[in-house]
């Protein structure tokens, strides 16, 4: 891993990628790492256009918005199609495989992860499709340790679903040979 | 947090971090009306205050919030408050009445994008002169500026310090930005904490509205006979509404007690203000790109100096004056339409050139880059 990673999770409203942004955020601290996450949503409660933002250096952080980054997560076709411009050249972009159908050609490596359909066929719901996501993310990027994503996890969710959430994680690191 | 034998490390939310900063500080009270983006600091207190013998109440809005927290303050509590733009607008009128009971309190305002109900979840720092002039009348206030989640603890404990020292409402003026991102924070031992509680009278005082400039503060059924009240009153609590002298003698003393003692209420964090040709003065989110222009000044033998606001009022304006001794034009990014910039500009008297950056609306941020091209733009202009 370089001295600085930034980190862009995108989506909508009700998807969890401000919460999938604050795990990745805690996971590098248990880490060691100096973190900065933040993040952008709409006065709704579901829908509008959501991000989080998780920066992750050796060093201090100054100003604590992503600009170019280097990993781009869309969970959303909307999301893909406003920030794809910003990731950087051999940056990584994991597309979520069933709600992002349109991805571009682009220099970056692209990861198609069926984030949302691994979780309705395991959980008989769509809401854990931000960890299988994070999981696919751990396990192919290498920016944090599984360890220390475990725990954020736990540290993060409620008591009710941890194990759903461990399982969805779990399940999410064993996408890495799908890779197109 | 309960007390800590040693430093420890966490990755806070700002709010969270502001929360654990009123507990470590003694906060006992905190009334407020849920509000984005202030409503975690409330969520992370009724979790956590009662457990430290303190009692959290929602109120039926902002006004009555503010009402009972400095009720709260003269039963002797510490208290506090916590909103946004909206909420403060509708506890102005009572933080002119904390300003003339002299009833120490902490008001904290993270700001989003106004006016009015404005941009709810989006950031802002257009609050700055109405916390320095919202109520009306002759007052000064002290307003607090964090630019990270680490300040956002520290600075709550020097909010409730400075409000028990000076016994005045002080106001923690933070943004979206900075209340909700997560960071990495460290915070001490318990020990290492200086914590400021107010002075109570001796059985023998009965002036506890002046005579001294900061008077000893009783708590209510605790003796005393104290009388509160907004309207003019004489040194004992008695009211005098109609004695100009008494009247001058009480707003001269509560606005002296805030000016005379600028120099060690003003705080601010400084780089390469003595020898540089291009200055900028920022605070709160806005001032996180400052850190980011210094190798710019590098690249472009440049020498670039910049003062980062800690506290907004009283206006630190001998270090902006200072700063004006070198540099010849001085850059004011902030997330209003010029607000602390006319500050600067008045302080300067002409110094130097004074540029404002300003951004409003959308939660978009003025990053290193635009200010860099603002530089480079005027370095043109000057040359």
């Amino acid at each position: 891993m370089s001295k600085r990673v930034e980190v862009r999770i995108s989506g909508l409203g009700g998807q969890g990628v401000v919460l999938a942004g604050q795990i990745l955020g805690r996971a590098a601290a248990h880490d060691g790492k100096y973190v900065v996450q933040t993040q952008s949503y709409g006065a709704e409660a579901r829908g509008s256009a959501a991000k989080s933002e998780v920066i992750i250096s050796d060093e201090k952080i100054g100003f604590p918005k992503v600009r170019k980054y280097d990993i781009l997560v869309a969970m959303s076709q909307s999301a893909l199609n406003n920030y794809m411009r910003d990731l950087k050249k051999n940056g990584i972009l994991l597309a979520d495989e069933d709600t992002v159908k349109e991805v571009p050609s682009v220099k970056a490596r692209v990861l198609r992860v069926p984030a949302t359909r691994i979780s309705e066929s395991e959980f008989k719901s769509k809401i854990f499709a931000n960890v299988v996501m994070l999981g696919a993310l751990t396990k192919k990027v290498e920016v944090v340790s599984e360890e220390a994503m475990k725990r954020a996890i736990i540290e993060s969710v409620s008591l009710e679903t941890k194990k759903e959430n461990i399982k969805a994680f779990t399940e999410g690191m064993r996408l890495h040979e799908q890779e197109t | 947090m309960t007390k800590q034998k040693s430093s420890s490390t966490h990755f806070w939310q700002g709010n969270e971090a502001c929360a654990e900063g009123a507990i470590i500080a003694g906060c006992k009270f905190f009334a407020g009306y849920p509000i984005t983006p202030a409503s975690e600091v409330a969520e992370h207190l009724a979790l956590e205050l009662p457990k430290h013998g303190g009692t959290v109440i929602q109120m039926e809005d902002e006004i009555a919030s503010l009402g009972a927290v400095i009720g709260a303050s003269w039963a002797g509590a510490k208290a506090m408050t916590a909103t946004s733009g909206p909420g403060f607008s509708l506890m102005q009128e009572s933080i002119g009445y904390a300003f003339m009971t002299e009833t120490p309190c902490v008001i904290v305002n993270i700001q989003r994008a106004g006016p009015s109900t404005g941009q709810a979840t989006k950031c802002g720092q257009g609050d700055v002169m109405q916390a320095r002039w919202g109520t009306h009348g002759d007052y000064a206030s002290i307003v607090l500026s964090p630019n990270s989640v680490q300040e956002m603890f520290e600075l709550t404990i020097r909010a409730f310090n400075l409000a028990e020292e000076y016994r005045t409402p002080v106001v923690l003026l933070a943004d979206e930005i900075v209340a909700h991102m997560r960071e990495n924070i460290t915070t001490p031992h318990s020990d290492e904490i200086a914590i400021v509680n107010r002075k109570k009278p001796k059985p023998e005082d009965d002036a506890f509205f002046g005579v001294k400039e900061i008077p000893p503060m009783p708590v209510v059924g605790e003796g005393f006979n104290v009388s509160v009240t907004g309207s003019t009153h004489n040194e004992y609590g008695y009211r005098f509404t109609a004695d100009p002298k008494v009247h001058q003698t009480l707003v001269k003393r509560l606005v002296g007690k805030v000016t005379n003692n600028r120099d060690k209420i003003a705080d601010f964090e400084c780089h390469s203000i003595d020898s540089c040709e291009v200055g900028v003065v920022s605070y709160g989110c806005t001032s996180r790109a400052l850190y980011e222009l210094i190798d710019l000044g590098e690249k472009e033998r440049t020498k670039i100096g910049f003062i980062r606001l800690k506290t907004l009022w009283p206006f630190p304006e001998t270090i902006i004056q200072k700063m004006a001794q070198t540099a010849e034009t001085i850059f004011v990014p902030e997330l209003n339409l010029r607000q602390i910039f006319y500050e600067v500009k008045r302080a300067v008297e002409g110094a130097a050139t004074v540029v404002p950056i300003n951004r409003i609306g959308g939660g978009e941020m003025i990053t290193p880059e635009e200010i860099k091209t603002e530089i480079k733009r005027g370095m043109k202009r000057v040359h």
